[in-house]
């Protein structure tokens, strides 16, 4: 359960962004990669105890979940695995360790109220 | 007066105070010339009994030191201890994981250009220590034979951001009808032309060819810098 210190490492990021640019956060955007090792829902329910009794009591968590994109230099083109277990091109079926996109763990936007 | 939110881009990675330490530690770590490696597993896949064997070969050769972190206890690090090198026990409590923070704090006052090689033995979980960069120039993740063949399709984070897998236990490979080639199969899924070695901490097998990967890879390193 590594979500708790996830989640407050997200509410340490929002209000310091939040003081920085003068309102209220409302929500957090935050892009969670397939692969990034955190599950969405234990973030989810980690968030709402982590953010009681904090400036951000009343902020909204919005998960934007990312797939695996890979890139297969036999095909020249990138893709979604079928399976994110097997890092196999939906073309041509070759393995590939080239990955584009699903590593995300990021604030991304935040909705900010002044 | 209050007007509708406004949509602020912001575009900070999470960990950053993680990442931030962890490059600061593996600048540290090159300066002073240290090889670090760190070994990630679930609990009880046997990585202290890895780590005291591969502690004891190198110390003939090279100055070595570990931190072991743990939820609770020492047991680790005294077992550790029998290796004779500099051993240090981080008690995490109720963190699941190593964090940067954690191994720069019990790093002080050691005196890194001391060591060619430290070892940094996560908290016994295949989650969690996937997603926080400790500075460490190698990665292991250990599975043993006892634990199935498909356990890195169960795990694939772990596997993914791991530079070298270990399957320990291997005398009883026999006894648990290990099937080695689904093993590795299920390894290349996730981590294509991930480097595996199969090795048995109590009969030695397969350990001087790890140990001979090891001080390659450091060696190059070295030179690199």
């Amino acid at each position: 359960m590594h979500e708790l210190s996830i989640a407050l490492s997200i509410l340490d990021l929002a209000e310091e962004e939040g003081q920085n640019r003068g309102g209220r956060v409302t929500a957090i955007h935050v892009k969670l990669g397939r692969l990034s090792g955190v599950v969405r829902e234990a973030l989810e329910s980690a968030f709402e105890m982590a953010r009681e009794g904090t400036a951000l009591a009343q902020a909204e968590l919005v998960v934007d979940e990312v797939p695996l994109v890979i890139h297969c230099s036999a095909c020249a083109a990138d893709g979604t695995p079928d399976s994110a277990y097997e890092l196999r091109c939906p073309t041509c079926g070759a393995l590939t360790n080239e990955i584009v996109r699903g590593r995300e763990l990021e604030v991304h936007a935040l909705e900010i109220e002044s | 007066m209050s007007t509708d939110p406004r949509l602020v881009q912001v575009r900070q990675n999470v960990l950053k105070r993680n990442d931030e330490v962890a490059r600061a530690l593996r600048l540290r770590f090159h300066e002073a010339g240290v090889y670090v490696v760190s070994l990630v597993s679930s609990p009880g896949a046997g990585k202290t009994a890895f780590l005291e064997r591969v502690l004891k070969s190198l110390r003939e050769c090279y100055r070595v030191a570990a931190l072991v972190g743990d939820l609770a206890t020492d047991n680790d690090a005294r077992r550790l201890c029998r290796a004779e090198v500099p051993v240090k026990q981080i008690t995490t409590g109720t963190v699941c994981h190593l964090e940067a923070e954690m191994i720069a704090s019990a790093l002080e006052g050691w005196r890194l250009d001391e060591l060619d090689f430290l070892f940094l033995e996560n908290v016994g979980n295949l989650v969690c220590p996937s997603t926080f960069d400790l500075g460490e120039d190698l990665r292991l993740v250990l599975f043993s034979v006892t634990e199935g063949e498909d356990k890195p399709l169960k795990y694939p984070t772990i596997f993914n951001t791991a530079d070298v897998t270990i399957i320990t236990k291997m005398d009883l490979a026999a006894a648990v009808e290990f099937d080695a080639v689904s093993a590795h199969r299920s390894i290349q899924a996730v981590r294509p032309g991930m480097e595996t070695f199969e090795v048995s901490a109590k009969t030695g097998q397969g350990m001087k060819e790890w140990l001979n990967f090891l001080q390659c890879r450091s060696t190059k390193q070295s030179v690199a810098r």
